[in-house]
């Protein structure tokens, strides 16, 4: 079975959830369950780090459209990193790229944070 | 002596078929045959993951939508290997929908809306040459995505 493990870190004030493995239908509840519990502690400024993540389906990128207005409603933002080409290709094809912040680097994405 | 080309080769050189409950837990399994497949007819790892991702975005629509994510319903999966194409034809008895009222997807739009799915068919078109749909709701409904073989 391919398995999906989302953690969570705290870096400079801003949520990390790093992914890993295979993100589909079956497993993209778990990344909603642990975006929720961010949102739920009033957590609005988060960083996903794909770094580790082999495969998305629109499974998964549904979870980031169900958040992102409430994310930004509340002053903060959902901002993606590290995806390899495969990953990414995903994104791109169904135009996430013009409304998600995605970034090469963890780093920059949390240093974007301390900027606004 | 003239003589004609005969095509020894049949249309269907190779036929693999999967029937499993219809769950998101083997979405897995399905990915796993559909890449092997692929592979096996020579397509590169590029190519085999677009159509990996198809499939699992057909199959993931059967499971969600026609059959409402119910136990106890099956997934057919079939996979044709023939002369110059691969073709993949996932099946189900459920609820059927109209392929004519599928829109292409305007993200900022679905966001506003609330809304986390309505992506699966954009992608499997983007992803496979061609893809067409038969809806006979209750009896079988059929997705058949084609990639072609050059």
């Amino acid at each position: 079975m391919e398995g999906f493990e989302v953690s969570q870190s705290e870096t400079g004030g801003v949520s990390i959830l790093c992914l890993k493995g295979y993100l589909d239908a079956h497993t993209a509840p778990d990344l909603e369950n642990a975006i929720q519990r961010l949102v739920d502690k009033k957590t609005y400024e988060i960083v996903v780090n794909f770094t580790d993540l082999t495969y998305i389906s629109s499974a998964g990128l549904g979870v980031f459209m169900g958040f992102i207005e409430d994310v930004r409603k509340n002053g903060g933002d959902i901002k993606l990193t590290n995806m390899k080409p495969k990953i990414y290709r995903v994104f791109d094809l169904l135009g996430f790229p013009t409304l998600y912040d995605i970034l090469d680097e963890q780093q920059t994405a949390v240093d974007r944070f301390s900027k606004n | 002596m003239l003589t004609k080309p005969v095509n020894t080769l049949p249309k269907t050189q190779k036929k693999y078929q999967l029937k499993l409950p219809s769950q998101a837990g083997n979405l897995s399994i399905i990915r796993g045959l559909v890449t092997k497949v692929a592979a096996q007819v020579g397509l590169d790892a590029d190519e085999a993951s677009k159509i990996e991702l198809a499939v699992d975005e057909a199959c993931t629509n059967v499971i969600k939508h026609a059959y409402g994510n119910s136990q106890g319903q099956m997934l057919d999966i079939l996979i044709k290997v023939e002369k110059n194409k691969l073709v993949i034809i996932v099946s189900d008895k459920g609820k059927g929908f109209n392929p004519s009222r599928v829109k292409t997807p305007d993200l900022s739009e679905s966001i506003r809306a609330g809304k986390k799915g309505g992506l699966g068919i954009c992608l499997m078109k983007t992803l496979m040459d061609k893809v067409d749909f038969e809806i006979k709701p209750g009896l079988k409904n059929q997705v058949r995505m084609i990639k072609y073989l050059t």
